[in-house]
């Protein structure tokens, strides 16, 4: 296990690197001098040349991999000249938004994902079944945007119910219980849309598939033969071994629920991490692109890491040798 | 098989739209914001395009869009799978980290960023959009020919004196490709939605009418012109059903030919 977790760490490292070195890359064939695009659109003659030598762009190509490497490495992901703070700070800034949000919608959604799909795989080929089958297909194609714009028509415009955007009221509450109320009324359409349309439906057909695979499983069937009662059968047998693949699916949504998140922020005007990269394209802020990238890859890396851990300590039948 | 006349459809919307429309989507002179009425049957935008066209329109630029985005991923991804499949050792090692990457990295980020940085046009975002979702098509590519390339036949071709680029394209593939083509007709799916996301944020071709750009542009509208926010993501939703639905029948339909 131990060697396992340190292989794993390891992995990472080359992972990061190539993030790193992607972005690089990127900005470098991006059309146009590097300078310039860093420097931003209405930069003078005067700051590109500062930000040539700031960043060492003169100087050939790899000393500046190198250095680039060196300053992400160390914490400077770049500084934005939009906000005129380093690119980090912002982002940190911004974080506990996304967080709020990103967190809220995975929870919910993959509790009622998978509620829903063990219920309907209790009783498959049912109306119910077909039901919550159609409906959470058709939640998953219609793009997330759509549907926080249809639950602002709704909600907002039509029936007035709750505020549709941003975190807070402007004028409201500034602290304690009737912000944390004031937060949550702004929660609630951001993360229902975000949870309906990207982690609901995914982790309802997971559940739902694992949990009719592992139904007609031989050990299934033996406990049956056990005359072992119904629900104690389930409970027992089946459900745990169902469950893994939405543990390892947890892992792999959340990158998808980063990018969810990121067109829900923007409907919602919700001030996170995603409605900072939007700006930052408007404003084509790309240090701040960039540094947003690599911020993000790295979590989610992480991320991804962490479960993979946590998946190999609830089943010890996962090997390493996957390639 | 729903799937299918959904997407017959669509089809036929978008090659017959100069016939069912009778405005261009760019012919500005109507009344801006109309409801739906017996002129515009849906209504017109804020800059008095009638909606009906647009979005009749924009399934053009959509399928078209989709198909050449899963196409790229289909041929990158079947190539570099195949490649790293069969030949293992370092190469195999290298290319997997590559493929990890990208599968892990969240595909909107991606894109944004390469699309904001290489420029708002319609090629390059469906470069952008086939770059992004090849690898899983790669990963799969990749364990195919890993199983494949054992079996008995692959042998008895190499034993004939066949070379190794003989071997993978006319024996390999052909018999790997079938999940490969289930998988294309998701990503068909996952590229129109990647599109109009990107429109949505601005970074898509202002030249071509797209729904995602639609939704943005009617977002400071909402509350009075309902239709033009709600019909252009019911086509998107349609779109997407009836390709994952065909997605699904293919699946099922090879399958069914399995031993």
């Amino acid at each position: 296990m131990k060697r396992y977790i340190a292989i794993r760490l390891l992995q990472v490292v080359p992972t990061i690197l190539f993030i790193i070195v992607f972005n690089f890359v990127l900005i470098r064939i991006a059309p146009g001098d590097p300078a310039q695009i860093m420097a931003g659109d209405f930069a003078t003659q005067e700051l590109v040349e500062q930000t040539r030598a700031r960043y060492g762009l003169d100087q050939p190509i790899p000393i500046q991999l190198f250095a680039y490497l060196g300053s992400v490495l160390s914490g400077d992901l770049g500084y934005s000249y939009d906000y005129n703070r380093p690119v980090l700070d912002v982002i940190l800034e911004r974080l506990p938004a996304t967080l709020i949000l990103v967190l809220t919608a995975q929870i919910l959604g993959i509790l009622l994902g998978m509620a829903l799909g063990v219920f309907a795989a209790r009783r498959p080929g049912s109306v119910g079944d077909f039901a919550l089958v159609t409906t959470t297909s058709v939640l998953y194609s219609v793009p997330v945007f759509w549907l926080g714009l249809v639950a602002i028509l709704l909600f907002g415009v039509e029936w007035g119910l709750l505020p549709t955007s941003s975190m807070r009221s402007i004028m409201g509450p500034t602290e304690g219980w009737p912000l944390i109320a004031d937060v949550l009324t702004h929660l609630i359409l951001p993360a229902g849309t975000l949870m309906l349309a990207w982690i609901l439906p995914i982790f309802f057909r997971i559940t739902r598939s694992s949990v009719l695979e592992v139904m007609n499983a031989d050990f299934v069937t033996t406990a049956r033969a056990k005359g072992l009662n119904e629900r104690l059968v389930f409970r027992r047998h089946a459900l745990r071994n169902a469950l893994l693949p939405s543990v390892t699916m947890i892992g792999l949504t959340l990158g998808t629920a980063v990018s969810g998140a990121l067109l829900t922020e923007t409907v919602f005007s919700w001030p996170g991490i995603g409605r900072l990269m939007l700006e930052g394209i408007d404003r084509r802020d790309y240090p701040m692109l960039m540094g947003i990238f690599i911020f993000t890859s790295v979590c989610v890396v992480i991320a991804t890491l962490l479960t993979d851990l946590v998946y190999r300590w609830l089943d010890p039948r996962v090997e390493l040798a996957k390639r | 098989m729903v799937g299918l006349v959904m997407l017959v459809f669509a089809l036929a919307v978008a090659m017959a739209a100069p016939l069912i429309t009778q405005y261009t989507p760019f012919e500005l002179g109507g009344p801006p914001l109309r409801p739906p009425g017996p002129d515009h049957l849906l209504g017109t935008d804020h800059l008095g395009r009638d909606i009906f066209a647009r979005i009749v329109y924009g399934t053009q630029v959509s399928i078209g869009f989709a198909f050449g985005a899963a196409a790229i991923s289909f041929l990158v991804g079947t190539l570099l799978g195949a490649l790293s499949g069969y030949f293992g050792g370092v190469v195999d090692h290298v290319l997997s980290r590559v493929f990890e990457f990208f599968l892990m990295i969240p595909m909107l980020f991606l894109v944004i960023l390469m699309s904001a940085l290489l420029g708002a046009n319609i090629y390059v975002a469906a470069f952008v959009v086939g770059i992004t979702i090849w690898p899983s098509n790669a990963r799969i590519v990749r364990a195919q020919v890993l199983s494949l390339k054992r079996r008995a036949f692959v042998r008895a071709a190499r034993a004939g004196g066949a070379g190794h680029l003989r071997i993978l394209f006319r024996h390999i593939l052909p018999n790997g490709i079938q999940p490969v083509v289930v998988n294309s007709t998701l990503q068909v799916g996952a590229a129109i939605l990647l599109e109009a996301s990107l429109s949505f944020l601005g970074l898509g071709d202002p030249n071509f009418p797209s729904w995602g750009q639609m939704l943005r542009e009617a977002q400071p509208y909402l509350s009075i012109a309902w239709t033009y926010a709600v019909f252009p993501g019911l086509a998107i939703g349609w779109l997407v059903v009836a390709v994952t639905l065909v997605g699904d029948g293919i699946n099922t339909a090879l399958n069914r030919t399995d031993p």
